[in-house]
C-alpha cells in the first residue's frame, strides 16, 4: 500500500472547526451513531460522541513500552495524539455478543437471533493503521469461505472519517508495515489537522479529502474552500513530522521465513521469562480476532443462550482440546502470537497480521516490544545460536 | 418425577461471606429450591437432614484437628464436593499464620492459650480430600456460583474461565491502571471471575481470585519494583486472601527480608 501524501491531497478542501462540527451533527442527523476519541480515565479512548465538544481538545498522549500518560498540549488540537487503548475492533467485532437464544416450548424449541440489529456507525479519527487493520480483519471475517454476519453488518454500514497522523510516538511503526502514517484509501473522508498562524491570526483548520461518493456528498454540504499551496504544505509537513517521529523499525525483510524457520530459537525461552501470559497484547491488537463461545442455561433448563467473547492465544482454555492444553507454556504461547502476526498470517490470509500501531507495545504491562523480539530472534539465527539443548516442557515440537 | 438432588452447605474456618452469596441469589432462590432439595444449610435453616448429599458446597479452610476429621466425613457423605471461596481453595486470609508461629499468636490473643487446639497451618480443602471443583474468590461471585449449580444440574462443565483479570478489563474497555497510571495491580496474574471489579473503580487488583491458570509472578514483581512499589508492599500484595496459594506464597517469600 502506498502512502503518497501528494496523491491523497489532490482536490483537497479546507474546513474549519465549525465545518467539522457541522459534519458531525449532519452524520448524527442522518442516523449514524458517532464513535470517536474522547479523554477519559487517563487515556484517549473511543466512545460514542454527541459531537465536536466530546473530542479531546488540547490533550495529548505520551507513550512508551508499558507506559501511557495523558498530558495537556499547548494548543487546542482536536487530534493531537496517536492511537490509544481502544481500537474500532470494539465496535466491529464486539468483545461480547449474544449469538442466539433458545426457549423450550411445549411443542419443541424456539430459536431466535441474539441481539438487536447493529447501529450504523460513523467512525471519527480512524488512523491509517486503524484502516489497515480493518482491511486485515476484512480478509478474516468477510472471506471467500466464511462471512461473519456480525462484523460484516457493522463494517459495511460504517462511515469512516480518517485522520492522517501529524505526530507519532516511539511505539509507532506503521511506516515499517506500509500502513501509514497517511491513509490513501478506504475512508469516506480524511482530515489533516493544521494549526498555525496566518497574518498574526491563530488558525485551526482541516485539510479534507473525500475517498468515496458518499464522502464527496457529505463534503459538499459543508462550508469549505479549495486547499491552497500553503495548507497543503502544512499538511505535508505534519505527515513528515509523524514519519520522522516514528520509533524503531520492524525489520520486515524475510521475517515470515525467519519465524517459520526458528521455532526452537532460544529467544522464545528468553521472552517467556518476561511475558506474563496475560493476553493484553492480543486484546488491544486491532487485527486479533479470536473468540470463544459459551452457553448459558437458566436454572429450570428452559432458556439457553450462546455468547461469543474475545479470547486470546495466551489463555490455557484457548488451546484446550480433549485431554489437555496444546500450548501449556508461555514460551509456546508467545511463539504462537508472534509467529501468527508476522508469518503464518500470510499463509492464512495473504497479508501481515501486524499494521504497526504499537498498541501491544504500550499496553503490555511489562513492556515487551515485538520489534525487539524479532531483532533478537534474527540476531540469534544469524549467529547460529543453538536451540536449547533439552526440552523440559511437552510443547517442544513445532506446535505454533 | 425423579427425586431432586440434595444440596448441602458446610462451613469450616471462614467468614460466611461465600455462603451468603447463595442467600444473595434472591431472584433465583425459589427456582433453585425447585430444582434442588436444600438438605443442610445452617446459615439458612437449623433444620438439617442427614447425608448422603448429591452436592456439597464447602466454605472455609482446615485449621483444627477436629475440622480435618470433619471434612473427611463430609467427603464420605458427598457425591460431588465443590469448594467455594479463597479459604476453601487456598487457606484464606487465616493462612497468614503459615508464615509465623501460630502459638505466638494464641499466646497474644487468648487468656488461656492452652484451651486452644489449632493446627500450625491453615490449608485448602483439596489438601485433605479430593475436590470435584474449586470456585475461586474472596468472596465468590454469585453469578459464578449459579453457573456451578446449573452446570451440576445439567451435567455440563461449568463455564468458569481461568485466564487473567486483564482479559476481563480489556473486554470491558477499562483503561489499564498499571500502564496509564503506574498503579500496582495483580490483574495480570490473577484468576478472572470478579469482572474486573476493582480496576473499574480505579483500584489495582488485590488478587481475590488467586493465581490464574498460568502466571509469571517474578516478572510482574519486577515491573512493580520498577514502578516504585517497595519490597514490603510487594510482599503484602502477594500475601493476602490467597497467601497460601502456591504461586503467591512462593512469590511473597521472595520478598521477605
Ligand atoms: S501486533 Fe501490535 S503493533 Fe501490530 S497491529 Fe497488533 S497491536 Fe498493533
Ligand atoms: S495472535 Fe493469537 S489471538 Fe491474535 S489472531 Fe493469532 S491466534 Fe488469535
Ligand atoms: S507479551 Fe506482554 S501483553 Fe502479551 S501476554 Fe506477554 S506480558 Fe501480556
Amino acid at each position: 500500500m502506498g502512502v503518497d501524501a501528494t496523491r491523497t491531497l489532490e482536490q483537497a478542501a479546507v474546513i474549519d472547526r465549525e465545518g467539522l462540527a457541522l459534519l458531525l451533527t449532519g452524520l448524527r442527523d442522518d442516523g449514524y451513531t458517532l464513535v470517536g476519541p474522547t479523554a477519559r480515565d487517563g487515556a484517549i479512548v473511543l466512545d460514542e460522541l454527541d459531537g465536536i465538544d466530546d473530542l479531546p481538545a488540547g490533550w495529548t498522549d505520551r507513550q512508551e513500552a508499558a507506559s501511557y500518560r495523558l498530558e495537556r498540549r499547548d494548543d487546542d488540537a482536536l487530534f493531537g495524539y496517536v492511537v490509544g487503548p481502544h481500537s474500532f475492533k470494539r465496535y466491529l467485532h464486539p468483545p461480547r455478543v449474544k449469538l442466539w437464544q433458545v426457549r423450550r416450548r411445549d411443542d419443541g424449541m424456539e430459536f431466535s437471533r441474539g441481539g438487536a440489529a447493529a447501529p450504523r456507525y460513523a467512525f471519527l479519527g480512524v488512523r491509517a493503521c486503524d484502516l489497515a487493520a480493518m482491511r486485515v480483519q476484512d480478509r478474516v471475517m468477510i472471506g471467500q469461505d466464511a462471512r461473519d454476519p456480525i462484523y460484516a453488518e457493522r463494517r459495511e454500514g460504517a462511515f469512516l472519517i480518517s485522520v492522517h497522523c501529524t505526530e507519532a510516538r516511539s511505539t509507532c511503526f506503521c511506516a515499517s508495515m506500509g500502513a501509514g502514517p497517511v491513509a490513501d484509501a478506504g475512508f469516506d473522508l480524511a482530515l489533516t489537522e493544521v494549526l498555525g498562524e496566518r497574518d498574526g491570526e491563530p488558525r485551526h483548520e482541516f485539510v479534507i479529502t473525500a475517498g468515496t461518493p458518499r464522502g464527496q456528498e457529505a463534503l459538499r454540504r459543508l462550508p469549505s474552500r479549495p486547499a491552497g499551496a500553503r495548507e497543503l504544505e502544512a499538511a505535508r509537513a505534519g505527515h513528515e513530522r509523524a514519519r520522522g517521529q516514528m520509533g524503531r523499525r520492524l525489520a520486515t525483510e524475510g521475517v515470515r521465513a525467519l519465524l517459520r524457520d526458528n521455532p526452537e530459537s532460544p529467544q522464545w525461552d528468553d521472552v517467556a521469562t518476561r511475558c506474563l501470559s496475560c493476553g493484553n497484547c492480543t486484546l488491544v491488537c486491532p487485527t486479533c480476532f479470536c473468540s470463544t463461545v459459551e452457553d448459558t442455561v437458566d436454572l429450570k433448563g428452559e432458556h439457553a443462550e450462546r455468547w461469543r467473547s474475545w479470547d486470546s492465544c495466551f489463555t490455557g482454555e484457548f488451546s484446550y482440546i480433549h485431554g489437555g492444553v496444546v500450548r501449556p507454556s508461555t514460551r509456546a504461547r508467545y511463539r504462537q502470537w508472534l509467529t501468527h502476526k508476522l508469518s503464518t498470517w500470510f499463509d492464512q490470509f495473504g497479508t501481515s497480521g501486524c499494521v504497526g500501531c504499537g498498541r501491544c507495545v504500550t499496553w503490555c504491562p511489562v513492556g515487551i516490544d515485538l520489534r525487539a523480539e524479532v531483532a533478537a530472534i534474527r540476531r540469534r539465527a544469524d549467529a547460529d545460536e543453538p536451540a536449547r539443548a533439552t526440552s523440559s516442557t511437552p510443547d517442544a515440537g513445532s506446535d505454533a | 418425577m425423579p427425586r431432586k438432588p440434595r444440596l448441602a452447605v458446610f462451613k469450616f474456618a471462614s467468614c460466611d461471606g461465600c455462603q451468603l452469596s447463595l442467600l444473595d441469589c434472591e431472584d433465583e432462590l425459589l427456582a433453585l429450591a425447585g430444582e434442588l432439595e436444600i438438605s443442610h444449610f445452617l446459615e439458612a435453616s437449623s433444620a438439617v437432614q442427614d447425608g448422603p448429599y448429591d452436592l456439597s458446597l464447602v466454605e472455609g479452610s482446615i485449621t483444627t484437628p477436629h475440622d480435618a476429621a470433619r471434612i473427611r466425613e463430609v467427603r464420605r457423605q458427598s457425591r460431588a464436593l465443590v469448594t467455594i471461596g479463597a479459604c476453601a481453595t487456598a487457606g484464606g486470609i487465616q493462612a497468614l499464620r503459615n508464615f509465623r508461629d501460630v502459638r505466638e499468636f494464641t499466646r497474644i490473643v487468648y487468656a488461656r492459650p492452652d484451651y486452644i487446639e489449632t493446627l500450625e497451618r491453615s490449608t485448602a480443602i483439596a489438601d485433605h480430600v479430593p475436590v470435584d471443583f474449586e470456585l475461586r474468590g474472596c468472596p465468590i461471585n454469585k453469578a459464578q456460583l449459579l453457573e456451578v449449580l446449573v452446570s451440576f444440574l445439567r451435567r455440563k462443565r461449568p463455564n468458569i474461565p481461568s485466564h487473567s483479570v486483564c482479559v476481563e478489563c480489556k473486554r470491558r474497555g477499562i483503561v489499564c491502571l498499571m500502564v496509564a497510571r503506574g498503579t500496582a495491580c495483580l490483574g495480570p496474574v490473577t484468576h478472572a471471575g470478579c469482572g474486573a471489579l476493582c480496576p473499574s473503580f480505579h483500584r489495582g487488583c488485590y488478587g481475590c481470585f488467586g493465581p490464574a491458570e498460568s502466571v509469571n509472578t517474578p516478572a510482574l514483581a519486577e515491573r512493580l519494583e520498577q514502578l516504585g512499589v517497595d519490597r514490603g508492599h510487594r510482599l503484602r500484595l502477594f500475601r493476602s486472601f490467597n497467601a497460601n496459594a502456591p504461586e503467591f506464597r512462593e512469590e511473597s517469600e521472595r520478598h521477605e527480608q
